[in-house]
């Protein structure tokens, strides 16, 4: 069993037994994990270890009636009623916690009760707060229904339709005997496959060996809730504590539109989403333990009356990169700075990586003004393989594992092919195509060995895509950006990891300011950076936008983004009218 | 710093500096009643009623007030939009009062920033401008082309992480030059501008366009001079991701060859300077 060190009791209460078992201090702050169907406590224990080990937080998990070691109510039918499972749930916190509220935790099924357990009178004063995962309350649900049937228009069929179609196994479950024989059969024995083949959920400690009776006892959840809640669903369904609403993006039974407005059933809600599928507990536990800790946290402080002294985090997609960690190289200026105060807005973890001591620390400081829980500046060159290694070997060590790595940094060099140095040539290469090796192989390396996604942005150019005359090492080091980031795309899609490749365009920053330009002296480098800056200055594209690319590449996954208008006309025509593009190339440039 | 050029200020640097801590006066007493609810169009009655009772009759521009991310002139396209709206103030949010009164025919032109409640990006913009102001008085007593030093105090913002909010002012311009302007009885404006000091801008404007100067201090070539001698109200602004934060003063430009003389602040007894010696 995964659950190391846990002390377990039995609780009685309406003729059966429950298995409750507990970790950590129990003078903490408690935490109350609910698991679903067909689960096992067990389902939480990387989360639970996590919840311990790392946050010292008091955790508590039980086997829901008929499940696990729990002993199941007979008969069986009636036995499930929401009603029971929270006269199970009371009597497990009177055990665990009988002076405190306890912050409770739900999961698929879990999370339906938690909801009854979060809305009802009796338990009012008992929860501090309800994080919900892939679970909606049923009478939520009703209303959500009866809403949509009242007033059909074609989008509101289509989620009725849709979500319908995601339902099927709630109409299988309501079959007599056919489930429980599936379950106590072949589906029980193929189940741990199906697991890890659709869910990606990594084979261990679960399922445990008593699902195929978890299962059988299971389907009676169903079949004693769902008709009666829906058909009446409760008019009075309102959280009276504050709710965290955890999202995962790509759960195959539960769309995201079921929770559209639950701001109304829950006035103290915090979104949450995740590029995951429905088993989280198992595939995400990391970034579950930090949402939940932090939650916890919050809501801890405020009843001891404590006023917010920092800044709460509400900028652009706040739900998807709240308390993730986020590294961006580069980010001393322009777009790697623009990209790390908006991950800051986001509310995600910053570490400011750049050669110039400086500004990066000055990165770091303002992203903790606005919002950023935590930053850090690191002083690396990018191009040095051991500074980049220990660089990574420090942030796995003090601050975790990379949810999202952005290679930012890059130098700008300009001039015709044979007043091009070997050593421009070397330099460019270094800094452009190196840095972003050594980021992703370093770096990828540990986010594909924890195994629970990220993502990892590489800053090309348009210029990948776009030959010119007058930039040909830098368009050849960006063009080898491009491609290693969408075969890297191919290689981590199977492990949830995500590659996007950004091309800006003319964006107002200061590499032009710094751009070497080969085959001229000192004095008209000096002059054509002037009048290069001063063009990108007149085009006045401000990185701020493609700092939103950035966030919005991630959050959607996007393989190639051209940010400015000129860089996806670009990129239409190399698809379209690469000779015209070829001619374009040809052009002197206006400096 | 220039305290024996204060000491023997001229008549009419005195008036000038006298209606400067009037405009001063009135930012802080206005800031002092401002509370949640109140708009930037009461904001800037307030100011204009304060100093009309204090004998102002004339203005290089009316009182503005802008409230919270209108602070960074998010958006800012036309100049209609730097006009007072029905913004509404709420805690925490950043402001700022701008005004340039004349009386007995000086001027002052004045940028007050403040917030309502504690605001840590806001203080962090405020103690980064000081920054600005020494390198401002430095390089013009460097006498420095003013394009250059514009694009100097551009390169900080950047350096600090800021945008450069005065940008969007009319011509990107950081300061203008400041007059003395004839009483009248009848002081009409025109879109929020005193139409004496506008006569007297654009008399500065065409003799400085014949001998190769502007009254406007702005990033592009007509700025390409070193600082003519006069005053000039100086207005850097920084502008932070929906957070803005200026002041604005009046600069002494003087054709003296001592460099403590050639330029100084007209003075330094005022809102921002004092906080940054109280080292907040």
């Amino acid at each position: 069993m995964g659950l190391h060190g846990a002390r377990e009791r039995r609780v009685r209460t309406g003729g059966i037994e429950l298995c409750v078992v507990e970790l950590g201090d129990a003078a903490r702050p408690t935490v109350v994990l609910v698991h679903g169907y067909p689960d096992s406590k067990e389902v939480w224990s990387e989360v639970a270890s996590r919840l311990v080990d790392r946050y010292d937080l008091h955790v508590v998990l039980y086997d829901v009636r008929g499940h696990g070691r729990s002993t199941a109510p007979v008969p069986l039918r009636g036995g499930f009623t929401l009603e029971k499972l929270t006269d199970d749930f009371i009597a497990v916190i009177d055990a665990v916690s009988p002076d405190e509220p306890v912050h409770v935790v739900g999961h698929d099924w879990g999370s339906v009760q938690s909801w009854e357990f979060a809305t009802v009178a009796r338990t009012e004063g008992r929860v501090a707060s309800f994080t919900s995962m892939s679970g909606p309350s049923l009478d939520h649900f009703g209303h959500w229904i009866k809403q949509r049937m009242k007033r059909p228009t074609p989008r509101k069929v289509g989620q009725l339709l849709g979500q319908g179609a995601k339902s099927w196994y709630v109409y299988m479950l309501h079959t007599p005997v056919l489930p429980e024989l599936a379950w106590r059969g072949p589906l029980g024995k193929r189940w741990p496959r199906i697991l890890e083949r659709v869910e990606r959920v990594p084979a261990g400690d679960y399922p445990t060996s008593s699902l195929p009776s978890d299962a059988a006892h299971g389907a009676w959840l169903y079949r004693d809730n769902v008709r009666a809640r829906l058909r009446r669903p409760r008019e009075d369904a309102y959280a009276h504590a504050p709710v965290q609403l955890i999202t995962p993006l790509g759960d195959a039974f539960l769309s995201p539109k079921l929770y559209d407005r639950l701001e109304l059933w829950a006035p103290r809600l915090t979104r949450r989403t995740l590029p995951a599928k429905h088993w989280v507990p198992r595939t995400r536990p990391d970034q579950l333990a930090a949402w939940i800790s932090e939650f916890v946290t919050a809501n801890e402080d405020q009843e001891a009356g404590v006023p917010a002294q920092r800044k709460v985090a509400d900028g652009k997609h706040a739900d998807r990169f709240g308390g993730q960690l986020v590294l961006v190289t580069g980010a001393g200026s322009g777009i790697g700075r623009a990209t790390a105060f908006a991950f800051a807005e986001a509310g995600a973890r910053v570490v400011a990586v750049d050669r110039d001591a400086e500004s990066a620390a000055r990165t770091a400081e303002l992203a903790r003004l606005i919002g950023a829980p935590q930053a850090w500046a690191e002083t690396v060159d990018v191009t040095d393989e051991q500074a980049m290694e220990k660089l990574a070997e420090k942030v796995a060590s003090e601050y975790g594992v990379l949810d999202v790595l952005v290679n930012n940094a890059g130098i700008g060099l300009s001039g015709s092919f044979f007043d091009t140095s070997p050593e421009d040539w070397k330099r460019v290469l270094d800094v452009n195509l190196w840095g972003v090796i050594h980021g992703c192989r370093l770096f990828g390396k540990q986010m594909a060995e924890r195994g629970q996604g990220g993502h990892i942005v590489n800053t090309a150019s348009a210029a990948a895509y776009q030959p010119s005359k007058a930039l040909p090492a830098y368009s050849t080091s960006k063009a080898a950006v491009l491609m290693l980031s969408e075969c890297l795309r191919a290689e981590l899609a199977g492990q949830g990891i995500g590659v996007s490749a950004i091309c800006p365009g003319l964006v107002n920053t200061n590499i032009t300011a710094t751009a070497r330009f080969a085959g001229v002296d000192a004095e008209e480098e000096k002059r054509r950076q002037k009048k290069s800056s001063r063009l990108y200055g007149l085009r006045n594209y401000p990185p701020e936008k493609v700092a939103d690319a950035i966030l919005g590449a991630v959050v959607h996954n996007k393989a190639v983004v051209p940010v400015t208008p000129e860089a996806r006309g670009a990129h239409l025509m190399s698809r379209f009218t690469p000779r015209a593009l070829r001619a374009v190339a040809r052009m002197e440039p206006p400096l | 710093m220039a305290s024996a050029v204060v000491r023997e200020l001229s008549a009419e640097l005195r008036g000038f500096r006298t209606v400067q801590t009037l405009a001063y006066e009135c930012a802080e007493a206005v800031a002092a009643q401002l509370k949640p609810g109140v708009t930037e169009r009461e904001a800037a009655r307030m100011q204009r009623d304060w100093l009309r009772e204090r004998g102002v009759k004339d203005w290089f521009h009316l009182p503005f007030a802008w409230f919270g991310d209108r602070t960074a002139f998010v958006n800012f396209r036309i100049p209609l939009q730097f006009f007072p709206t029905n913004r509404k103030l709420e805690a925490g949010m950043p402001f700022i009062l701008d005004m340039a009164p004349v009386h007995h025919g000086y001027t002052a032109d004045i940028g007050y920033s403040g917030c309502l409640g504690p605001n840590p990006v806001h203080d962090k913009l405020l103690s980064d401008l000081e920054a600005h102001r020494e390198l401002l008085l430095r390089e013009v007593r460097e006498r420095r082309s003013l394009r250059e030093i514009y694009e100097d105090v551009d390169r900080l913002m950047v350096r600090q992480g800021y945008a450069n909010r005065h940008r969007a002012y009319p011509f990107g311009v950081i300061a203008h030059k400041v007059d003395r302007v004839k009483e009248r009885r009848l002081t009409p404006t025109l879109f929020g501008f005193g139409t004496q000091s506008l006569k007297g801008l654009a008399s500065d404007a065409l003799h400085g366009h014949r001998d190769g100067w502007s009254p406007l201090w702005s990033p592009y070539r007509f700025s390409d001079h070193p600082p003519r001698p006069g005053l000039w109200a100086v207005e850097p602004h920084l502008g932070f991701r929906g957070t803005g934060a200026k002041f604005e003063e009046l600069l002494v430009v003087t054709d003296s060859k001592d460099p403590e003389e050639s330029a100084f602040w007209l003075d330094d007894d005022l809102p921002h300077v004092r906080r940054w010696a109280e080292g907040i």
